[in-house]
Order: structure tokens, then sequence, then C-alpha cells
């Protein structure tokens, strides 16, 4: 039976043009700009200085504290500087660049295609594994995954729920790895389930991916305590809480984690990349990421070092259309538009999506009609229309009465509303001036 | 790297629906109910749906432009639509130049002293309609009888409505099982082929529009269903306690402004609520308090001033009916 998650959700295009593009690996870049800090919380600290010559795999910036990660160099050759370079945030990042020399590889890091299937870690050596790998969340939120599967005193973890939703339209590349990764991310699932104690994990994934549901199906006969979730097509059924209301009918708590309801969430490309690093020894530093858009002449999943230029996958993909209005980091509902294609690809690049002109351009904004159509699909139960009215106010004791805070940015109010309304813009800024606030309360 | 790239906030990618598309949805929901409305009164509709229509237009343009000095959106379609509805509830014999004014406090008084679409509290047509009901009580009740007067204007022939005649009886003492015979059977109404204003008859028509309204997802089903569900409830208890003094409830269904009401004035956007509970309340007070004008009230009809009513009560439900948050529920399952 398919199962989605209960209140709001819209359907957008779904445009999954690279669809079938087996993943690809990109040729090795010139240069690569490693930033220091491609996750939540705090930057890593750089180990390596100008000149110094450096290895595939090997450790470059370690993590500075309980939430951040470690970073590894993506290719062989001498570190020319360390230096700011805009990210996709469209902020500086201190990043270190390498000059490519070849491509040598740590010695520890099994390079052969073998599967390998049994785990001789213990759970507490597998998260202490993750964490030294410089595993985040992949799914694009580049949360530390080692915190994720630290579960805290006092609770208790019952189900670990694998992410192969990918909702965003256009992006492919947890599709693509499903197909083409299976046995490996299904023993990654193993892995993250002895780490969390758990006997049940359900990966979750849209009925519009058909052929990776049955064969991972077929595949997790093979796996104990491994089951797929056909899940009917509905966005934001890929945000973590849509997607464990969606699994096992429980709803996170207002401003809880998902382990209060007992639930872990992890993606598929972190499922995968757990694998690698538990069983193969590899660092996270290389990803799969989809390079798309209508007119794009090659859609396509490539296997790309961390640190390589978007400008050199699009080249890869044809070239930078014509008609090229936005390039944008990640998927259309969620993803950022970059400011310049001479920016690294980190560790949360799932998909590069260009926009033709035509569509990169909001259109004219018109009063509210109250057609109600923005609280109907909010899949939080919130008000938009009302929430970027009081933020307009500056009424932020009513903004956070309204529950803005729970706003996950998933962007369904501002995509629906006939008014055009910069609806999810407003929220934003709601949540920046509440989060003060409630920061200021604390102190 | 010489190309300017847009930069701009997510989300990138945007619906369909546009505030034109919404207002054509609901225009072409509203053709069968037209099309009835001719074919039972003829020149009369012809004539007043044109007046009405093109004047609320024409009133749009220009106060938008002379003014409140905004650039005129009259092709969102919104100000034909208050024309039409403005002409739906109104008698087919009645004056152009009442029409006129009709139009004019709609558009005028209804609509744009609010600063236009979307800022109004009532339904404009509503107050044009109320406003005329009130100054012009004899015109606004002199109801031409269908399909006889098909070529007639001023001179129609006409005729109480069912719920006129229904509550003179009432008044007069007389006994429903009398009254029903001088008015036309439910099926008869439900076609439209009964005295009353022109776009209120076509009750099979309205439903149609209904079907088209939900299946492109113009409105929700909570303001007609609970307001229609209520006044068939209401008007049935009463009729369950004595038959031979209340109508039945399929009657008061289907006679009157109600399904045109349900369907097309209480589901105004601007002027109902944002959640689907508060629509529900709205919905069910709307058919509570035709039935209660209807029943006891001076004007045997009750739709359009409850339907005001309740648009005074909008803000009121919205600050206070939320929607279920999620992560509210303490209990998990
Ligand atoms: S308010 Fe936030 S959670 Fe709700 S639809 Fe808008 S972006 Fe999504
Ligand atoms: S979707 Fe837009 S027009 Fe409709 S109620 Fe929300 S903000 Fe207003």
């Amino acid at each position: 039976m398919l199962k989605t998650f209960s209140k709001g959700g819209v359907h957008p295009p779904e445009n999954k043009l690279s669809a079938i593009q087996t993943i690809e690996q990109l040729a090795l870049p010139k240069t690569v700009s490693i930033p220091i800090s491609q996750h939540i919380g705090a930057p890593a600290t750089p180990l390596v200085k100008k000149n110094d010559s450096v290895k595939t795999g090997q450790l470059i910036a370690k993590s500075s504290g309980f939430v951040s990660a470690n970073i590894h160099s993506s290719v062989s050759g001498k570190v020319i500087k360390i230096d700011s370079v805009v990210d996709s945030s469209g902020y500086k990042k201190q990043s270190i660049i390498i000059e490519v020399e070849g491509d040598e590889w740590l010695e520890e890091i099994d390079r052969t295609p073998e599967l390998k299937k049994e785990i001789n870690l213990s759970s507490e050596e597998i998260i202490k594994k993750v964490g030294e790998s410089g595993i985040v969340g992949l799914g694009g939120a580049t949360f530390p995954s080692q915190v994720k599967l630290s579960v805290p005193r006092g609770m208790k973890a019952e189900i670990l729920i694998i992410n192969g939703v990918e909702c965003e339209p256009y992006l492919t590349s947890d599709h693509r790895l499903m197909l083409e990764k299976a046995d490996e991310l299904l023993i990654g699932t193993q892995i993250l389930m002895k780490a969390l104690k758990v006997t049940q994990a359900v990966i979750g994934i849209e009925n519009n991916k058909a052929d990776a549901i049955e064969h991972l199906t077929n595949l997790t006969k093979q796996y104990q305590g491994i089951s797929v979730q056909a899940l009917k097509v509905k966005y934001p059924q890929g945000g973590e809480k849509q997607l464990i209301k969606a699994i096992t009918g429980r709803e996170v708590p207002s401003g809880g984690l998902p382990i209060a309801v007992g639930a872990v969430v992890h993606n598929v490309g972190t499922a995968f990349a757990v694998y690698e690093a538990v069983q193969k020894n590899k660092p996270l530093f290389e990803r799969v990421v989809t390079v798309t858009g209508k007119s794009v002449k090659k859609p396509s999943n490539f296997l790309v070092r961390i640190g390589t230029s978007v400008a050199n996958l699009i080249e890869a993909a044809g070239g930078l259309p014509e008609d090229t209005g936005k390039v944008i980091s990640g998927g259309p509902m969620m993803g950022r538009a970059l400011s310049t294609i001479d920016t690294p690809v980190t560790k949360g690049t799932s998909g590069i999506l260009i926009l033709p002109e035509g569509e990169s351009r909001r259109g004219k904004i018109y009063d509210c009609i109250r057609c109600a159509k923005c609280v109907s699909v909010c899949p939080m139960g919130l008000e938009p229309y009302l929430l970027m009215t009081v933020t307009e106010q500056q009424n932020y004791e009513r903004t956070e009465h309204e529950r803005v805070m729970d706003c996950i940015e998933c962007g369904s109010c501002s995509y629906i509303c006939p008014s055009n309304r910069p609806l999810l813009d407003y929220i934003r800024l709601g949540k920046v001036e509440v989060g003060k606030i409630i920061r200021t309360r604390k102190a | 790297m010489s190309k300017l790239l847009i930069v701009s906030p997510s989300p990138h990618n945007y619906g369909n629906d546009t505030i034109k598309s919404l207002m054509y949805g609901v225009l072409i929901a509203l053709i069968p109910t037209l099309l009835v409305s001719l074919y039972f009164f003829g020149v009369g509709a012809l004539i007043v749906i044109v007046t009405s229509v093109i004047s609320a237009v024409i009133f749009e343009y220009l106060i938008s432009k002379y003014i409140l000095k905004t650039k005129p959106s009259i092709m969102d379609g919104s100000a034909v639509i208050t024309g039409l509805l403005l002409a739906f509830n109104v008698p087919s014999n009645l004056p152009v130049w009442i029409v006129i004014i009709g139009a004019l406090v709609a558009i005028g008084i209804g609509k744009m002293t609010f600063g236009g679409l979307g800022n109004n509290p009532f339904n404009p047509a509503l107050v044009g309609r109320v406003f005329l009901l009130v100054s012009f009580p004899v015109q606004m009740t002199t109801w031409p009888a269908p399909i006889q007067s098909r070529l007639q204007y001023l001179d129609a022939v006409t005729g109480a409505t069912p719920l006129g005649i229904v509550k003179e009886g009432l008044r007069n003492g007389e006994q429903v099982s009398e009254l029903v015979k001088q008015i036309p059977s439910n099926m008869q109404m439900f076609i439209g082929n009964v005295g009353g204003s022109l776009g209120e008859v076509a009750g099979l028509a309205i439903l149609l529009g209904l079907i088209w309204l939900l299946y492109k997802k113009v409105i929700t089903w909570h303001i007609p269903i609970s307001m229609l569900g209520t006044i068939f409830i209401v008007s049935g208890i009463f009729w369950l306690i004595n038959p031979e003094k209340y109508m039945d409830p399929v009657f008061h269904i289907i006679a009157g402004g109600a399904l045109l009401g349900a369907v097309f004035m209480a589901t105004d956007y601007v002027t109902s609520p944002m959640t689907p509970k508060g629509q529900l309340i709205f919905g069910i007070g709307i058919g509570f308090l035709t039935v209660m004008i209807r029943l006891f009230g001076a004007y045997p009809e009750g739709v359009s001033f409850a339907i005001l009513i309740m648009n005074a009560f909008v803000p009121i439900i919205n600050l206070y009916v939320k929607p279920k948050r999620f992560g509210e529920v303490v209990k998990n399952g």
C-alpha cells in the first residue's frame, strides 16, 4: 500500500530528465578548492599549509567540535594556497586550494570493487569511523552524521529510516545510486542499524521511481530487517518530519528531534558513504551530482570529487546553455541560486540545475486574495499569509506565537500562491528575527 | 565567466495558479447558470447581465485609475464576476439605471473603498444587492414569470417567488399542504422553471458549476457542503416538528438563493475564512442564519443577509480558528 504524509504538500512537475543516465566518473580537474566548512556546525581546522603535498583521501582539516566534520583531500597534489572562495551560500568561505598531480590514493583505502558484507566493527567503532570519515547528511542538510548516530541519553532509537524519496524535481543522484549501488547502500544501512542498535530499517521511495523500488525490494530479501516502503509522490516528502510521518504515522513534536519519536533518518547517499567508510576505509571525498535543466545538452549524473568547480560539471554536460538565467545548487524548491559557476562542489551538492532565463524571474506581486491555498499546502500546518503579514508589521511576538520556527522552508507556500507573494522570503526573515529574540531570552 | 546569473532565494519554480486562472475558473463555472437564466428569462436577463457586467468593469477601471491611482487590473476577471453575480441576484425586469447603481455600489463601496481585490471584508455583489433591496424594495421583489416573459423586459408578467408565496401564505394562516399547490414542484424549481432572481433559479446548472470548481480545485467542499447541509438539517428539524407549518428541507435547498449563495457567493476567497475548520464554522453559520431569517424574519429570503453577517465574523474566525499544527499532538500512535 502506498503511504504519504497527511498534511499539505504540492505536486511540482517532476522533470527528472537525467533519470536514465548512469553515473559517470567526472574527469579530474586541474585544481580543487575545498571549503573547510561544508557542514552545519563549526568549520574544520586546516591541518595543511601552502606547498604541502597531499594524497587522495588524506585528512586536511580536522573537526573542531562535537557538531563539526573532518575534511579530506579529494585529489593528490600540492596545496597552492588557503584562501577565501565564494561557495554555494554566496558567502566567502576559507578553502584549501590544491593543484592536482596524478591521483595517488592513501594506501589504506580499499579500491577493489568487491562487495564486503561482513560488518566487523562494534556500534561505538562504527560511530567513530563515520565521524573520522567526515560523513555528513548528503541529502543537502549536511548535518554531521555521527551526531545523528549518537542517541542522547534516556532516548532510544526504534527505527532507522533511509530517505530515498528525492522529492525535489529534476534531481536524480539518489535514484541512480539506488539502482547502481543497491547492495552497497543496503550494507551501509545494516551498518547504520548496528550503530543505532535497531532491528528495523525502512527505505522510503516515491513511486515515480518504480525501478528502484522493485530492485531494492528484491535485494532486501537477503538483508534482514530492511524493507522498502513505496510512497505516493508528494513534495516535501523528503523532509525528515514528513517522511517519518509517512512511514511510521508519528509526528515529531514541534521543536523536537526525530529521536523523540524513536526515529533516525539518513539519506541513501549517506548510507552509501557509510558503507565506503566502514568497509572500504574510504573517507567522504566524492559524491554523485546531477547536472540538469531543460536546455542542458546532456543531463547527467556525475561522480565528482569534492572541490571541483561547478563550471567543470556544466562543461561535461554540454556547456552552459545560451538562454541560462539561473544556476541552482540543489533542486528548484529548496536549492540556492549561485552567483557564479566558479563555485566548488561540496558534500551537500546534490545537483546543479540550470534554469532558462524565461523561468528565472518571479512574477509580479499582487495583493493577497485570501484564497487560503498557502494554508492548505503548508506541510507544517502554518498560515504563511499571516506569517508574512505579521513579519512585515515587525510584530515578532505574534510571529513567534504563530509558530514561525516550525517552518521547514520547503517553499510550498510561495510555489502555490496565485498572487506571487514572496511568502517564504518574509518567513525566513521572521525566523531570523524570532531566533534572535529567543536567544536573548535564553541568555 | 561574464554571464550574469540571476540570484534569488528559493523556491525557484512556481505553480500554474494565477489570480486570472482562478477567476476564469469561476467564470467558466458560471456559464451553465448564465445559459439557464437566458433560457428562462430571455431578453430581460440579457439586458440586465450585459449592463451589470459592463458597468462593473467600467467602474472598476475608472475608480482604480482616477481615484486610487493604481494600474487597473480589470483583466483579472474579478470585476466581471462581481458584475455577473450582481445580475444573478436581481430580477430580470430591473431597469437599467437601477442595475448601474447596483454595480456602482458593489464595485465602488463593496470593493474599491477598501483598496480593491483582496482587501474588502464583504462580498461586493451582495453589498450591491442588499443596497438595491433596501433602496428599491418594489422593483427588487417583482419577479418575471419564467419562459412566458422571455420576449419582454420591463413589461414582463410578474409573480411572487415560491419562498414569497410560502411566507405570505403561512403568515395568513394557510397550511403547507395548501401552499404547495400554488408553487412549482421541487423538480421544476431544480431545473429553473420558477420565478426569482435570474441566476438563483438554476439549481442543476449551479451544481454543474460546483462540480467544475471542485474538480479544478478553485474551491474546496467545506463552505458549500456545510452551508447546504446545515440548511437541510435545521429546516428538516422544523419540518419534522410540524410539516403543516414548515416546508420540507429539499424545498429550502432548492428554492431561492441557497445554491447560488453556497456555491458562488459564500465561497468568495476574499470574504471567507482561511482554514478548513473556519470554513466549516462559516458555512454552518450561514446555513443556520438563512433558515432563521426565512422562517422567522421579515424577509422571505435570507441568504444574502446571512452571508454578509458571517462575512463580518471572518476576521474573528481567522484569529481564533487555527489549522492543526504539525507536531502539536502529544500522543503518538
Ligand atoms: S510556511 Fe514554511 S513549512 Fe509552510 S509551506 Fe511555507 S515554507 Fe513550507
Ligand atoms: S496563497 Fe497567496 S493569495 Fe492565497 S492566501 Fe496565501 S498569500 Fe494570499
